[in-house]
């Protein structure tokens, strides 16, 4: 298989947004996509759907025994990249924790944190020091809406994607003007098997297929910050800017 | 719970949501939870066939993957909860394309298979079921079965058309057709008079795969109408519909098809269309879905909600039918906008329980007006009844046990063939012990 083949590797390629962004990429024409997930027979069956949409595309699996074990992380960064330097690496795990149960248990909110805020920029960091070296790559981080300003429903998720959020600004200011870009993503609440219970409680939630167009756009044009859909830009410029007097009334 | 609507939004009843994912757990999950419910994809549906109050809805939007595609044979292996859409998009720029799609592409593979869904060019290729090479059911019971026209033929055949009842569809494969390309030469051509609506019918069918009709149903006696027909045409290279979706941002406090509004609208139709008779070079997507891009245009019919009233009858009799039920909405002093009128070609259904048969099919919109509308179906009803006719289950949310019955006569076979851990507010205002 040629080497000139656009390399996209999708880390957490079972969430479904990164299932729709690697359909709309896939659309464009044959590349390579790397999946790397936890699940093995989940992570196959991305595959197949991928393979099936695009027959002559190169599809790999990378399953991993750990998401935050750095030696884990370098290990698979480096046997990705031996096959060809990515383009394109999008971040999409994420687990939307319970905030009661991260108060409740701190070995859960140690969890959520991890899982949302440290292994993503676990990632990114081990991607970004290939990239830095070829001089070129476009990532993009799935960050949230709520991590734009902690509320008491859920700051600990909130906390982590602020972190993402916080970290992705540094990674932009490192690489100004240079090859690489880094997108962090914030969509609102979406339509995915993570946000079940939401649904489950009747939220309006939005399409993926259409957050994951807006993800596709972001990464190819290196915009910095996207909010998806974008009303979101909108309502979270409110949020943040509410004094906290009034916001401590507010049960968001 | 949550509230969850149809298509026609006359009620939004309670539902537990269950959400299917995994295409390899679904019978376990239909065995684990004791409670009775139906399968919801995309709830287009109009009336009650995918509700079931205070039952589970068992979600199946999560079932989207594709597992299979053979690019020679045109044959997809994928899971049920895909849309129709994303296999158009899929498969006409690798020149194949579904045979037959409903007026929207915004539905899924199951609800395709359980309505037996039809489409502009029945007479060519007779409905959704007629191109499904086999499918996978998973039972309440925790059981699986494969079938399709050759494996389990009785199981395949209760189960298109069979309006989610015998199982949950998990996966199908289907049959494509090759097409040149996304293009289409279409003709409007405007009628006046039933008569010459037949004609164009019986004239068009050989040369045009394609054939629709609206009509002004307030027009009377000389009902006047635009034709409709289309064909696939190679060698165009067009310009692609730029897709700009709007929605409808609200309820209206009212019904906004009413009484004042809808003969303008009807007239201000007919006259925007006749100004465009003639060829024209068109893509498939707005003319085979025109309302795609207005979402939730069902809420133009207010609060309350909208029938649709979809009735088939054989073609000897489908003429005065037809006249007779353009004459009664008249004198009920009711209309209809989307009034579609459209002939059914000899292929036969593949289903039991499938809607589609040779004849004639008038499909009809009102908004609820509470007992009125009841009045005027009752009415509509017996002229159906009288020409032998029957009524869409995938529209309806009132039909009586009778009509039921009487329209289709393969209903006893077909309950063989029920799982017992499904229900729907359908089956058990027409099929359930009262």
């Amino acid at each position: 298989m040629s080497k000139n083949l656009r390399h996209i590797v999708l880390v957490g390629a079972t969430s479904t947004l990164a299932i729709h962004c690697a359909r709309l990429w896939l659309a464009q024409g044959a590349m390579r996509v790397t999946l790397i997930g936890r699940d093995e027979a989940r992570c196959a069956r991305v595959a197949e759907d991928l393979q099936a949409r695009c027959l002559e595309a190169t599809i790999a699996v990378k399953v991993l025994t750990s998401f935050d074990d750095p030696a884990v992380i370098t290990a698979c960064v480096e046997a990705v990249c031996a096959a060809a330097v990515p383009d394109t690496v999008l971040i999409a795990h994420g687990m939307l924790s319970d905030q009661a149960q991260c108060q409740q248990d701190v070995a859960t909110c140690r969890d959520a944190l991890i899982v949302n805020g440290l292994s993503p920029v676990l990632f990114a960091e081990a991607f970004a020091a290939v990239m830095d070296k070829v001089g070129r790559g476009q990532i993009g981080i799935i960050g949230s809406v709520a991590g734009d300003r902690g509320r008491q429903s859920n700051y600990v998720y909130g906390a982590a994607k602020g972190l993402v959020a916080r970290y992705a600004e540094g990674m932009q200011h490192r690489f100004a003007g240079r090859g690489v870009t880094i997108t962090l993503i914030k969509p609102g609440p979406t339509d995915t098997p993570m946000t079940a219970g939401l649904k489950a409680e009747g939220a309006n939630l939005a399409d993926p297929a259409d957050v994951a167009a807006d993800i596709v756009q972001a990464l190819e044009r290196g915009t910095r910050i996207v909010y998806t859909p974008r009303k979101w830009q909108i309502i979270m410029l409110v949020i943040r800017h509410i004094p906290a007097c009034i916001f401590a009334k507010l049960r968001l | 719970m949550v509230a969850l609507a149809s298509w026609g939004r006359l009620e939004c009843p309670a539902h537990r949501l269950e959400f299917l994912t995994d295409r390899d757990q679904v019978a376990a999950r239909l065995q684990r939870v004791a409670e009775s419910g139906i399968a919801y994809g995309m709830g287009r549906s109009y009336g009650d066939i995918c509700l079931a109050p205070n039952g589970i809805s068992w979600q199946t939007r999560g079932l989207d993957r594709f597992i299979a595609f053979d690019p020679v044979a045109g044959r997809l292996i994928c899971e049920a909860g895909v849309l129709l859409r994303d296999i158009q998009r899929f498969a006409v720029p690798r020149g194949w394309m579904l045979p037959v799609t409903p007026g929207t592409q915004l539905v899924t593979v199951g609800g395709a298979i359980a309505n037996d869904v039809h489409g502009k060019n029945h007479h060519v290729f007779g409905a959704f079921g007629n191109h499904v090479l086999g499918l996978r059911l998973a039972r309440t019971d925790g059981s699986i079965i494969d079938c399709g026209p050759q494996m389990q033929p009785d199981w395949f055949a209760a189960t298109i058309g069979g309006m989610g009842l015998t199982g949950i569809v998990v996966t199908a494969t289907l049959q494509l057709r090759p097409v040149p390309g996304p293009w289409l030469v279409t003709e409007t051509v405007p009628f006046v008079g039933l008569d010459t609506f037949f004609e164009l019918a019986d004239s068009s069918e050989a040369e045009w795969e394609y054939t629709v009709s609206w009509i002004d149903c307030l027009s009377g006696a000389a009902t006047r109408g635009l034709f409709m027909r289309g064909n696939h045409r190679a060698g165009v290279a067009g310009k692609l519909p730029h897709g700009k979706r709007r929605a409808v941002p609200f309820v209206p406090p009212i019904s906004l098809v009413n009484r004042l509004s809808l003969r303008p609208f009807n007239a201000a139709y007919y006259e925007l269309k006749q100004r465009q008779r003639g060829l024209k070079i068109e893509h498939y997507e707005p003319f085979f879905y025109p309302l795609d891009n207005l979402l939730a245009w069902n809420r133009i019919y207010g609060p309350k909600g909208f029938y649709q009233y979809q009735s088939v009858m054989p073609r000897a009799a489908g003429r005065d039918a037809i006249a007779a039920m353009l004459q009664a909405i008249a004198v009920a002093g009711e209309g209809s906008f989307l009034a579609v009128l459209k002939t059914f070609g000899q292929r036969e259904s593949v289903g039991m329980m499938s809607f589609p048969q040779a004849g004639v099919t008038l499909a009809l919109d009102f908004p609820n007006k509470g007992s009125a509308t009841q009045r005027l179906f009752a009415r509509l009803d017996a002229i159906v009844q009288e020409a032998g006719g029957r009524i869409y289950p995938a529209k309806d949310a009132r039909m009586s046990r009778a009509m039921f019955t009487a329209g289709y006569p393969r209903l006893q076979e077909f309950l063989n063939y029920r799982d017992p851990g499904l229900h729907s507010a359908f089956s058990q205002r027409l099929m359930d012990p009262p």
